[in-house]
């Protein structure tokens, strides 16, 4: 089954029919929190993209040394050392993005996506294909990111990246860039990808093993033989 | 043989059908909201049903066209769109904006209603959330009132505060009684007869009563949460202002708490069924809404109060179930 994999039908998954946004629905509190404008979300879509695949390619090379037992904490601390370059990265040469980003740039070590990427991917795949799988959600992520972060910020303050796009006459409608805004556009968007799913006939039910599951991250059954039996049938 | 055949009607139950239908209950509902529209009209000009209009006619558009899109069954006959859009409309400022109107009448019918599986599946008022929506969007707007039968001057009218931010702000001073018999303020009469600023639909106490009378008496609505929300907020205000009736019946009066309570809280879809849950929701939308009044940074809570409250229903429904007649008593811990 490994060695079938393609290694372009890995990355265009991450994009599209698993978007870890809107198919999995994971990483729902940075999506929630940088979405208020595009600077923010390119920024932390880099970031956690970039961590992504650097800890999706250690993981993958120690695969076979990670006792099954402590994966999960040594998955964290591998995460977490990147994590700590990024940040140091753009505290020193992007001051502006670490200001806008706070305390959701140190938080992505706990980011559901690159921890659920670890556990249903790397730990159990070879190096290239954990990188293009991490390269492909990372890239995912950051176009669910600057999709959302553009609606909202086009409707919340009538910018785009920064710039005055609708005219200054129209007052914007504040409560995009608020919470309540954020979760409507969120909600509405995953209700579009998943109508654009099944029309073309990717249906839920199609979607099945462990990779395609948002739990997979803290299932206990997760690569072990009665995974989800009932789905597979 | 044949006669007998005819006779005897055999058919699943039920085997009596009650005549109201939902077209006749949203028709009762806006026969009952004409009198604060007229209102309106004679308070702040004939912009006023403008807007209504508009507020009506984009409702039952967004209606069709998302049933349409959806592939739904298709109910704008049964009048709750329209029912929807005089709410909304009642809850701003005449001088609201058209396309805001439009936004909000979007929000209540296609995200609130329609996303949630149209009539009766709606968690919240519809009408409220577009009115929360357009007053976390456009601020100044919907803080835009005028003051009565400024549009009869031909010189711009200058916005006016409300009696409710007034006496909020008096309060806060605690100067409360003094300021309540100070001329800045509308009389209690010109209070009761819609006499100040405030949002289009709410202002005019004795149409909204008669309006609650004729949903009462036409058995629409039960007046259990009407009376219940505004005892409820009575209480704590006779408190709340060191026994000053005054303040009492300005507080009733001033805001949106008689359109709240008589058209908007009793909305079937979302309050209780049972008289004893119809209770406890009205007290907490009482509580909620003089807390948000006394303590709160907003001048009215009247909206967020049902809203909350609206969210609240399945759980009172559960504390509120009515034991069937005749079972044992429910031990403590028989539950697992």
């Amino acid at each position: 089954m490994a060695e079938k994999k393609s290694i372009v039908k890995e990355f265009t998954k991450g994009i599209v029919k698993e978007n870890p946004v809107l198919r999995l629905v994971l990483g729902t509190c940075p999506t929630l929190a940088v979405t208020t404008s595009m600077e923010s979300a390119i920024g932390m879509g880099l970031a956690a993209s970039a961590v992504l695949v650097c800890s999706n390619i250690v993981i993958s090379a120690m695969r076979k040394i990670i006792p099954q037992k402590v994966r999960i904490p040594a998955y964290i601390v591998i995460i977490a050392g990147f994590v700590s370059i990024v940040q140091m990265l753009v505290k020193a040469f992007l001051p502006q993005i670490d200001e806008m980003l706070g305390v959701y740039l140190p938080l992505i070590v706990v980011n559901c996506i690159i921890l659920g990427r670890a556990e249903a991917y790397a730990g159990k795949n070879p190096v290239l294909l954990s990188a293009v799988d991490g390269l492909g959600m990372g890239i995912g992520f950051t176009c669910a990111l600057l999709l959302m972060s553009g609606i909202r910020e086009l409707l919340g303050a009538g910018t785009l990246y920064g710039f005055q796009v609708l005219p200054e006459t129209i007052p914007p409608m504040t409560i995009f860039i608020l919470a309540p805004g954020g979760f409507f556009v969120f909600g509405i968007l995953i209700a579009l990808a998943n109508a654009l799913a099944e029309r073309s006939g990717k249906s839920k039910a199609q979607l099945k093993g462990c990779s395609a599951c948002p739990m997979a991250a803290t299932c206990s059954l997760t690569g072990s033989e009665n995974a989800c039996k009932e789905e597979e049938k | 043989m044949t006669e007998i055949k005819r006779k005897l009607v055999v058919s699943a139950s039920p085997h009596f059908r009650s005549k109201s239908t939902t077209t006749g209950i949203m028709l009762d509902v806006i026969i009952a909201m004409v009198p604060a529209l007229i209102a309106a009209c004679v308070l702040f000009g004939l912009r006023s049903l403008a807007l209504t209009a508009v507020s009506v006619a984009s409702c039952v558009i967004f209606e069709y066209l998302s049933r349409k899109i959806l592939k739904r069954s298709n109910t704008v006959g049964d009048l709750s769109a329209v029912v929807t859009g005089m709410l909304l409309a009642f809850n701003l400022p005449s001088t609201m904006p058209y396309w805001m109107v439009i936004i909000g009448a979007f929000t209540a019918i296609v995200i609130v209603k329609q996303l949630f599986g149209g009539i009766g599946q709606n968690f919240v008022n519809p009408a409220l959330i577009g009115r929360i929506v357009l007053m976390s969007s456009f601020t100044t707007q919907i803080g835009d009132f005028r003051a009565p039968f400024a549009y009869k001057n031909a010189v711009d009218a200058v916005t006016s505060a409300t009696p409710l931010s007034q006496i909020n702000a008096a309060a806060a001073a605690s100067d409360t009684a003094g300021y309540l018999d100070s001329a800045d303020i509308p009389s209690l009469v010109q209070m009761f007869l819609g006499e100040r600023a405030g949002c289009m639909g709410e202002v005019c106490i004795a149409a909204l009563l008669l309006g609650f009378l004729y949903l009462v008496i036409r058995r629409v609505i039960s007046p259990v949460i009407p009376l219940v929300y505004a005892g409820t907020v009575a209480v704590i205000m006779f408190a709340a202002g060191g026994g000053s009736v005054s303040f009492v019946l300005y507080q009733l009066m001033a805001g949106g708490l008689v359109l709240g309570a008589v058209f908007m809280a009793t909305d079937y879809t979302t309050s209780p069924v049972s008289v004893k849950g119809k209770i406890i929701y009205a007290l907490g939308c009482g509580i909620i809404t003089s807390l948000i009044r006394l303590f709160g940074s907003l001048p009215e809570g009247v909206s967020f109060s049902i809203i909350i409250m609206n969210i609240l229903v399945p759980h009172i429904e559960h504390l509120a179930a009515p034991k069937p007649f005749g079972t044992p008593k429910r031990k403590k811990g028989a539950e697992k």
